[in-house]
C-alpha cells in the first residue's frame, strides 16, 4: 500500500504570504499538510513549534487572516487546521467550522480537546463535513479502540510521552501493537507523528503505519532561513519521502 | 462528583494525560470518603500545619475604621506561611496512597511551591518546581527556601515567564513522566478533579471560621472577604458560607495598574468564557482567544484565569468580586503592617484594601481572609517604594 506523508507548519510565521508559498511547496510530495493556527499558549508543543507560535502571533497572524490564506491556495494536499480548543471557542464554533469548509479545509487537530470533551464541536464539525482527527497516546491503553472507533479523516498516533519536538531516539514497540488495537476497529488510516526528523526514523514508522508525521522538523528550517525557507523546505522534504 | 459548576469547568487535556486524569479523578472519590485517609489528613493538618488558624478581632483596626467588626482569618499563622500547605498536604498524602514517588508543581509567588517542596521532604518524595523566571527573580527568597527543602526549581522562560507559563510547562512536564509523578495544583483550577479537590481541602479554613465566629459572635459574619487568582483561599474561605445566603462573598482581583488599562489581571471584571488549563472559565484574551499578557505586584495573583466555580458563583450572582489595584494593595500592606503588626502577604493586602474601603458600609462583623504572611514581599514592596534593599 501507498504510504502518506504528512507534513506541518505553524501558519503565520514568518508571515501569512509566505505560509501560502510554504504549503505550495510541502504540496509537492505531501498527502496531507497541518497547518497550525498559532496559540498564545500551545500546551503540547516543545520549544520549536512553540517559538514559531509566538514569531507568528507577534507578527500578526489572525484567525481571519488565516482562513482568508487558506482560500487563497489551490493544492492537491488535504489540509488539516491543527489548533487548540479556545481559538476555535472564542472565534464562535459554528463560525469557525463553516469558514473551515469555505476554505476547503479537510479537517482538524485539537489537542486539549480529548474524546469526553469533543461534544464542543462535534455538531459543528458534522454539520460542515471537517472531520475531527482524533489523537491516540502511548498513555492511552484501553482508550484506543474507543478512540479510534470515533475517529476520521486520519488517526494521530503519538510516538512518544512529552511534547511535540525532535528525538534522536523513536521507540515503535509499543505503537506497533496500538496500530494493531486500532486496525481491529477500523479502516481509518493511522499516521504516527511527534519526534521524527531523519529519513531512517521515517522508513521505520512506514513500516509498521500507514503514514508519517513531521512538523518540528519543517518549523526548525522555517526557524532557521525565515522568509528564504521554501528551498531548504523542498531539499529535506525530498529527503523524507 | 460532578465535572463542572454550571457551564464552567470540564475536563480540556491533551489524550496523553486522559488516563492520569480519570485515575486521580477515582483515587480522590475513593479516598474522600475513606475515614481514615480524613482522620490522616486531620492529624498532619493539626500536628504539623499548625491548625486550626486563628480568627482575630482586629480591634485597632476596627476602631480606626469604624463600621465593621473586623475579623482575620490567620491563614499566615500556618505552617509555610499560607493557605497552601492546606491543599498541599491533601494532595500529597493522596498521590502518596496512589503510589506516586514524585512530585511536580508551579508556583507563582513561591508559596505553593514552598508548600509542596515541604510535604514532599515530609513524605519522602522527589520534587521538582516550575516558576516563571520574572517571578524567581522577584521572590528569590522562596526559591532558596525550596532548595533548602530538597526541591529542583526550574525558572519558566517561556511566554511571559509568570505564572500562566509555569502551569504550561509543570503540564509538559507531566506528558514526559506520568506514571509515578503527581502534579500538585496549586490553585482551585485546572482539569476535573482539581478544582473540586483543592476547593475541599481549602475548605477547612471556612468549616473553622464559620464555627469561630459563632462561638465569638454569636451569629453569622455579613461578610467574607478573601483575594482572588485562580482563587484557592478564596473558595476555601467562602464554601461553608455558600448556603448561609445572608453572608456576602467578596472576591478582591488583582487590577494592576487599573482594571481599565492593559496592565491588569483582574478576570471577572474583563475577562470573557474560553477553554485553557484544563477548564472552561473565564478568562483575560483577545478576540481570537489569545490569552493576555496580565499584570500584578502580586505574584500569586498574576494569573489571567480563575477558578471555574468562582465564574459559576459570579455567574448565579452569589458571590461579587472587585478589582483592586496595586497602589490599594501597597497602602493596605503598609496599614496592616503599622495598625495591627501583621504584615500581610501582598496577595491577601487586596482582601485588606477591600475591607479598609467597606468597613464603613458594615455595623455587623465580617471575616477577611488572611491567605498568607508577608515576609516574602518585603524587598519587592520597597523597590516598589523606590528603595534598593538586599535580601
Amino acid at each position: 500500500m501507498n504510504k502518506k506523508f504528512v507534513s506541518f507548519i505553524t501558519a503565520g510565521d514568518p508571515s501569512l504570504e509566505k505560509t501560502k508559498e510554504f504549503i505550495e511547496v510541502l504540496a509537492e510530495h505531501s498527502d496531507i499538510i497541518e497547518v497550525g493556527l498559532p496559540f498564545s499558549d500551545p500546551l503540547a508543543e516543545g520549544e520549536v513549534i512553540e517559538a514559531a507560535n509566538m514569531r507568528a502571533l507577534a507578527n500578526g497572524a489572525t484567525t481571519a487572516k488565516l482562513f482568508d490564506t487558506l482560500k487563497s491556495v489551490d493544492v492537491a494536499s488535504k489540509l488539516v487546521i491543527l489548533t487548540y480548543i479556545n481559538p476555535v471557542f472564542v472565534y464562535g464554533c459554528d463560525k469557525f467550522f463553516a469558514q473551515c469548509k469555505d476554505s476547503g479545509v479537510y479537517g482538524i487537530i485539537i489537542p486539549d480537546l480529548p474524546h469526553e470533551e469533543r461534544g464542543e464541536v462535534a455538531e459543528y464539525a458534522a454539520k460542515y463535513g471537517i472531520h475531527l482527527i482524533p489523537l491516540i497516546a502511548p498513555t492511552s491503553a484501553e482508550r484506543v479502540k474507543m478512540l479510534a472507533k470515533d475517529g476520521s479523516g486520519f488517526i494521530y498516533l503519538v510516538s512518544s510521552l512529552g511534547t511535540t519536538g525532535v528525538r534522536d531516539e523513536i521507540t515503535t514497540d509499543l505503537t506497533a501493537d496500538i496500530v494493531a488495537q486500532i486496525r481491529e476497529v477500523t479502516d481509518t488510516p493511522v499516521m504516527i507523528g511527534f519526534g521524527i526528523s531523519t529519513p531512517e526514523q521515517a522508513e521505520t514508522i512506514r513500516e509498521i503505519a500507514d503514514g508519517v508525521i513531521v512538523g518540528s522538523a519543517f518549523v526548525k528550517i522555517i526557524e532557521e532561513h525565515g522568509k528564504h525557507a521554501a528551498k531548504h523546505i523542498r531539499k529535506f522534504l525530498k529527503s523524507m519521502i | 462528583m460532578s465535572k463542572r459548576f454550571g457551564e464552567f469547568g470540564g475536563q480540556y487535556v491533551p489524550e496523553i494525560l486522559m488516563n492520569s486524569i480519570l485515575e486521580l479523578e477515582q483515587a480522590y472519590e475513593h479516598y474522600k470518603n475513606d475515614d481514615e485517609f480524613q482522620r490522616e489528613l486531620s492529624h498532619l493538618f493539626n500536628n504539623y500545619a499548625n491548625r486550626p488558624s486563628l480568627l482575630y478581632f482586629a480591634e485597632n483596626m476596627t476602631k480606626d475604621l469604624g463600621g465593621a467588626k473586623i475579623y482575620f482569618k490567620r491563614e499566615d499563622l500556618n505552617h509555610t506561611g499560607s493557605h497552601k500547605i492546606n491543599n498541599v498536604l491533601g494532595q500529597a498524602l493522596l498521590a502518596k496512597k496512589m503510589g506516586k514517588i514524585r512530585l511536580i508543581a508551579e508556583t507563582g509567588a513561591g508559596q505553593h511551591g514552598v508548600a509542596t517542596a515541604t510535604a514532599a521532604a515530609l513524605f519522602g518524595m522527589e520534587c521538582e518546581i516550575f516558576m516563571g523566571k520574572e517571578d524567581t527573580e522577584r521572590q528569590a527568597l522562596n526559591v532558596y527556601r525550596m532548595e533548602l527543602l530538597g526541591a529542583k526549581v526550574h525558572p519558566v522562560t517561556a511566554g511571559t515567564m509568570t505564572l500562566k507559563d509555569a502551569v504550561n510547562e509543570t503540564f509538559r512536564e507531566w506528558t514526559q513522566r506520568i506514571d509515578d509523578t503527581h502534579y500538585v495544583i496549586g490553585s482551585a483550577v485546572g482539569p476535573h478533579p482539581f478544582p473540586t479537590m483543592v476547593r475541599d481541602f481549602q475548605a477547612v479554613i471556612s468549616r473553622e471560621a464559620r464555627e469561630q465566629i459563632l462561638k465569638l459572635e454569636g451569629e453569622l459574619p455579613q461578610a467574607v472577604i478573601a483575594c482572588v487568582g485562580g482563587g484557592s483561599n478564596a473558595i476555601g474561605a467562602f464554601y461553608n458560607f455558600i448556603e448561609d445566603e445572608n453572608v456576602e462573598l467578596i472576591g478582591c482581583e488583582a487590577a494592576g495598574l487599573g482594571a481599565d488599562t492593559p496592565k491588569t489581571a483582574a478576570t471577572i471584571t474583563i475577562g470573557t468564557p474560553g477553554i485553557f488549563h484544563g477548564m472552561k472559565t473565564l478568562w483575560c484574551q483577545n478576540e481570537d482567544g489569545q490569552i493576555a499578557p496580565v499584570h500584578s505586584i502580586s505574584a500569586g495573583l498574576d494569573y489571567p484565569g480563575i477558578g471555574p466555580e468562582h465564574a459559576h458563583l459570579h455567574a448565579i450572582g452569589r458571590a461579587k468580586f472587585v478589582p483592586i489595584t496595586d497602589d490599594e494593595a501597597v497602602t493596605a500592606f503598609e496599614y496592616l503592617s503599622r495598625t495591627e503588626g501583621i504584615i500581610p502577604a501582598v496577595e491577601s493586602a487586596h482582601a485588606v484594601a477591600y475591607a479598609m474601603k467597606a468597613a464603613k458600609n458594615y455595623d455587623g462583623s465580617i471575616i477577611v481572609n488572611l491567605s498568607g504572611r508577608g515576609d516574602k514581599d518585603v524587598a519587592s514592596i520597597a523597590r516598589y517604594k523606590g528603595e534598593d534593599i538586599n535580601e
